[in-house]
């Protein structure tokens, strides 16, 4: 038993390496990003002090890219917890090193993106209005429900899985054994404990897809329960959620890319891991554009005037640039990439997810900016330019973000390792038979 | 319950802006500075729309006076989060600013664009200062404001009725745009009241209201003529 241990903490070592050697290049990382994450508070205390007027939003474009970036980050945030669940329901065993990273992005994203619509307020000191005066009727309200429902599951459900992996950390006594001890609630591995936490995943990731699958939906209602034309329509809701899981693997690919060069984890993260998820991404892109070319066709094809309007600031206005920039992005290249063997190689792919986070990027701004420069009536066209302020707290997003994955990765291991091991002594059993499982039966066994 | 409406002849309008003037003076709405102006950050509680139409030499000009149209089925009363703009048994349209929190959702859903935002802390000239209207709450920087159909008038006209013991007259309750307007091209009144100015202009055949196919049903007309 004791052998058996020591031999298979001996074969993923490389999965530990990063919790106990810590770099140079890792202080200076984490100090770099801090001293921007304060830089952005500075600037967001200045922008409370002054009043909103920081920014570059104005009258009628009163949304700018808090909103963009909310709906965004948001997006973003269902690779995690949306993907893995639905790798596991499948029993998709290729899933094993890439749930736990998955689910980071989720927890880190959603909290980022949870804060900017507090961040776009005029009165942020007012936000606890929403519990004393709040109006379940106003989508907004649907918005902060779901978000926190998500937020909460999405939380236990990458704690949970976790679970066996501090109990590893905590045995293995060294740095904060207390830390783990208290977070490993005495998990011991016996076959009750074991069957007690496959049931509660197997509970939450069922429970997750709706609530995940409802945030974006929600988050689109924000925009298409209005009367405003670009906005005001049926299919937002499916459509948001098909961004944001295409925006999620991208954003999980390019997570994935990174660990695997600074980590050395290529012998865990291999292509076919990223041959799979690119294949993903592939039927994600092509279910983008089969949306948005539905969207804007029936827009085009109706030709209701202030409609008109909208589309055309994005073919051949002020925003063509940025929209057809999108179409590029999500489509062309990933597609191109994505679809042919020769070019599916890691960097390949790389260049692939990267376009394709800024093509949802810029999808968001398509949706939120055009529709709100087009007013019905007033007659003058609005222009937006974000202030440096906005661009400032956009960047801050980010460096939180990293500085999430960089922090947790010093912490817990960013593969599951109990998982890896499950699959190497059970799986391959376990899958064997279940494809004899689906294999017509000996012939004289039929009657 | 009465049901107050406004009625802009187009017919009589000069486009002077002195609607415009007026209720600034009126309800002690903000004066952005030139550099704000230029950001589309003016804070106009009656806006004029200023149309082009047509090409050189053959182009027409149309000004037209928009206030916040107090739609019976508002909008932006219905994805406000705090219950923060709502609309009163009176049909007004109303924001409370102690209790928004500065979203901007109902500014967004407005198909009009009827609302301001407080961009930065209010501020007045100096001069302006001393005669500050003293019925109408100053705002605080960060909240939307709009047209009240100049409500604060209604509390007096309402109370002026009640120590006289009577009913409000026809016209007696009249916003700072229309008692302003030199072409008297602005009418205010009560629809419920069949014999009221307002309602029979309401049922003219110049009468129109903006954009009513979308159901939000304003009460604020317009009559013209011409298209």
């Amino acid at each position: 038993m004791n052998e058996e241990t020591k031999n298979t903490v001996d074969i993923d070592e490389a999965l530990y390496r990063p919790i106990y050697e810590t770099g140079k290049s890792f202080y200076f990382a984490v100090g770099f990003l801090l001293f921007i994450i304060g830089f952005t508070l500075v600037v967001y205390i200045r922008q409370v002090y002054y009043g909103l007027g920081v920014t570059g939003m104005n009258q009628p474009v009163t949304w700018g890219f808090y909103i963009v970036n909310f709906v965004f980050f948001v997006g973003i945030s269902h690779a995690g917890t949306l993907i893995s669940a639905i790798l596991r329901l499948s029993k998709a065993e290729w899933r094993r090193p890439i749930t736990r990273m998955a689910e980071v992005i989720t927890a880190i994203v959603l909290a980022i993106g949870g804060l900017h619509p507090i961040i776009d307020l005029g009165r942020p000191d007012r936000v606890l209005n929403i519990f004393t005066a709040g109006r379940l009727q106003s989508p907004l309200l649907w918005d902060v429900t779901s978000i926190t429902a998500y937020f909460t599951a999405s939380t236990v459900y990458l704690y949970l899985p976790m679970i066996p992996d501090i109990a590893k950390l905590r045995d293995r006594g060294g740095k904060m054994v207390w830390f783990y001890e208290f977070l490993s609630w005495g998990w011991h591995g016996t076959e009750h404990q074991k069957k007690v936490l496959s049931r509660a995943i197997n509970i939450l990731m069922v429970m997750v897809i709706p609530i995940a699958i409802s945030v974006h939906t929600v988050i689109s209602y924000i925009f298409s329960m209005t009367l405003q034309p670009g906005w005001h329509s049926t299919i937002f809701g499916p459509y948001f959620v098909v961004g944001a899981i295409f925006s999620g693997i991208a954003a999980l690919m390019i997570v994935m890319i990174s660990f695997r060069k600074y980590f050395h984890l290529e012998n865990y993260l291999k292509l076919v891991h990223f041959r799979h998820l690119g294949t993903l991404l592939l039927i994600m892109s092509l279910l983008w554009f089969y949306f948005t070319f539905s969207e804007y066709l029936t827009g085009v094809f109706g030709a209701e005037p202030h409609e008109m309007d909208v589309i055309f600031y994005k073919f051949t206005g002020t925003y063509a640039i940025f929209f057809w920039g999108m179409v590029v992005c999500n489509f062309l290249i990933p597609v191109v990439i994505l679809a042919f063997k020769k070019f599916k190689t890691i960097p390949g792919i790389l260049i692939a997810s990267i376009s394709v986070v800024i093509g949802m990027w810029l999808e968001r701004l398509n949706i939120v900016i055009p529709s709100l420069a087009n007013p019905r009536m007033g007659l003058d066209m609005g222009m937006y330019t974000p202030s440096f302020t906005e661009w400032t707290l956009f960047i801050g997003g980010l460096a939180v973000f990293v500085l999430g994955f960089l922090v947790f990765s010093k912490f817990f291991p960013i593969i599951s390792i109990w998982e890896i091991e499950e699959g190497r002594k059970e799986s391959v059993k376990e899958v064997e038979k279940r494809v004899t499982s689906y294999l017509p039966d000996p012939a004289n066994s039929v009657e | 319950m009465p049901k107050w409406a406004m009625a802009i002849d187009l017919d009589k309008c000069t486009g002077c802006g002195d609607c415009m003037a007026a209720c600034k003076l009126e309800n002690n709405v903000a004066i952005v500075d030139a550099e704000q102006a230029a950001d589309d950050r003016v804070m106009l509680w009656m806006d004029m729309m200023t149309i082009y139409e047509g090409e050189y030499p053959n182009i027409k000009l149309k000004r037209i006076p928009k206030p916040c149209f107090h739609c019976d089925n508002p909008p932006c009363i219905k994805v406000c989060p705090v219950h923060a703009t709502y609309k009163n048994e009176e049909g007004l349209v109303a924001q409370i600013y102690n209790r928004c929190i500065g979203c901007r959702y109902c500014m967004a859903a407005c198909p009009y664009t009827a609302k301001v935002f407080n961009w930065y802390e209010p501020e007045w000239a100096d001069e302006f200062k001393t005669c500050m209207n003293p019925d109408v709450s100053l705002r605080m920087k960060g909240v939307v404001e709009k047209c009240s159909f100049c409500a604060h008038r209604l509390q007096k006209v309402k109370e002026n009725a009640r120590a006289d013991d009577r009913e409000i007259s026809d016209g007696e309750y009249s916003p700072a745009c229309a008692d302003s307007c030199p072409a008297e091209a602005i009418f205010f009144g009560d629809l419920e009241n069949k014999e009221s100015k307002v309602f029979k202009l309401s049922n003219s055949p110049r009468a129109f209201r903006e954009l009513e196919d979308l159901g939000t049903i304003p009460k604020v007309f317009y009559l013209s003529e011409k298209e």
